[in-house]
């Protein structure tokens, strides 16, 4: 049985990204399954696996005392190349596959405006947000405002200008309060702003952005209008990773140095 | 061939990221300059002239949308290799940014959905 036990380990050590798989997977298998029974989904699967993933990342943080998270277990090394810029930036970059530009440029101008103008709030209010706690330099104000724009642009913007992890760490925070907000918020407030229509529908897509966020949050509202939303939502990101590092880090760079 | 499809794929982020890293050298920054926003555009812009050509098939499609597909459990292990222990810290900063965002956004989408569209909204 020891033996047994140990020939297991072995196997797992040696291929820790298949455990990797394993274990995101239930991860992802759970937080859906109490997504549906405790929140009856009105609190995103998503939402909640991200949510157990950042728990688990401060657990190993305090067991290691490292900086890559539960990552930082050996055993556990799989997580951090499964979860690492090469794979992350390929799985994002295929989610842009089915997005037709002939059916976005039908919503019109109010989509681009739409999105330009949320992501331009996002970087601006989280970047407000980081210099009232302090914050001086253009890569952490510029990180902590991707974030609020979304977790993906987050990190994607803060490794791309050399933020520390504590801050893409802080930015993903953001971003995950942001979707969790718009998830269960959205039903809420959907009548007191006129999102009943699929034209509304875009612009919400497009100004919130967060895509697990805008996707729960208009399903919870009304099934229907989540295509719509989910269109301009699906570039937001991209938009937002574009725009992050270079853009709007310039211009932050002019103003903070 | 499912393996075209994530060639494709695979091939579009390395240019972009190419790009980026050009980009970021132009503009005098030793970063990546929105190397995944340019791949998404090449990644688009590769598939639509594919499809145009008959050159898209179903499986090739589908080398590319398992990548699409597994996205959220990649940002769950992003999640979890992230310096939590850290952020906790600084935790306020993150809530209120957030917050603050998320207020902000929706105030707006509601002054946008009102300016288009005066009329459906002074009839109810």
């Amino acid at each position: 049985m020891t033996s047994a036990t140990q020939q297991f380990l072995v196997v797992l050590e040696k291929n820790s990204l298949l455990l990797a798989f394993a274990l995101t997977g239930t991860t992802v298998w759970v937080s859906y399954f109490l997504s549906d029974k405790l929140t009856r989904g009105r609190l995103h699967g998503s939402a909640i696996a991200i949510f157990i993933g950042l728990v688990t990342a401060y657990i190993g943080g305090i067991i290691t005392n490292g900086k890559q998270g539960i990552s930082d277990l050996p055993v556990l090394s799989g997580i951090g190349l499964m979860g690492g810029a090469m794979l992350r930036d390929l799985s994002i970059v295929a989610t842009a596959f089915g997005v037709r530009a002939e059916e976005f440029s039908k919503s019109g101008m109010i989509g681009a405006l739409s999105l330009f103008t949320g992501i331009t709030v996002s970087f601006l209010v989280g970047g407000l947000v980081a210099y009232c706690f302090g914050y001086r330099d253009a890569i952490s104000i510029t990180t902590l405002g991707a974030g609020a724009a979304t977790y993906i642009v987050g990190p994607v913007t803060g490794s791309a200008i050399g933020a520390s992890s504590e801050v893409i760490a802080l930015s993903v925070a953001a971003g995950l309060v942001k979707a969790i907000m718009v998830m269960t918020l959205t039903p809420f407030i959907a009548k007191l702003i006129g999102l009943n229509n699929p034209r509304a529908a875009m612009i919400f897509g497009g100004i919130m952005g967060t895509n697990s966020g805008v996707m729960a949050g208009l399903a919870a509202t009304d099934p229907k209008l989540v295509p719509y939303g989910a269109m301009t939502a699906t570039f937001y990101t991209g938009l937002g990773c574009l725009l992050g590092p270079s853009v709007i880090f310039i211009v932050n760079r002019a103003i903070f140095g | 061939m499912i393996i075209y499809g994530t060639a494709l794929l695979s091939t579009c982020l390395l240019l972009g990221l190419t790009l980026g890293r050009f980009l970021g050298s132009l503009a005098g920054i030793e970063a990546d300059i929105g190397g995944v926003g340019i791949s998404m555009l090449l990644l688009i812009a590769s598939c639509a002239f594919l499809q145009q050509k008959g050159y898209m098939k179903p499986p090739t499609e589908a080398g590319i949308a398992f990548w699409g597909s597994i996205y959220i459990p990649i940002v769950v292990a992003m999640a979890a290799s992230q310096n939590v222990l850290a952020a906790v810290n600084g935790g306020i900063v993150a809530i209120l940014a957030g917050a603050s965002t998320v207020a902000a956004s929706f105030a707006i989408v509601g002054i946008f959905i009102r300016i288009g569209n005066p009329g459906s909204n002074s009839e109810e």
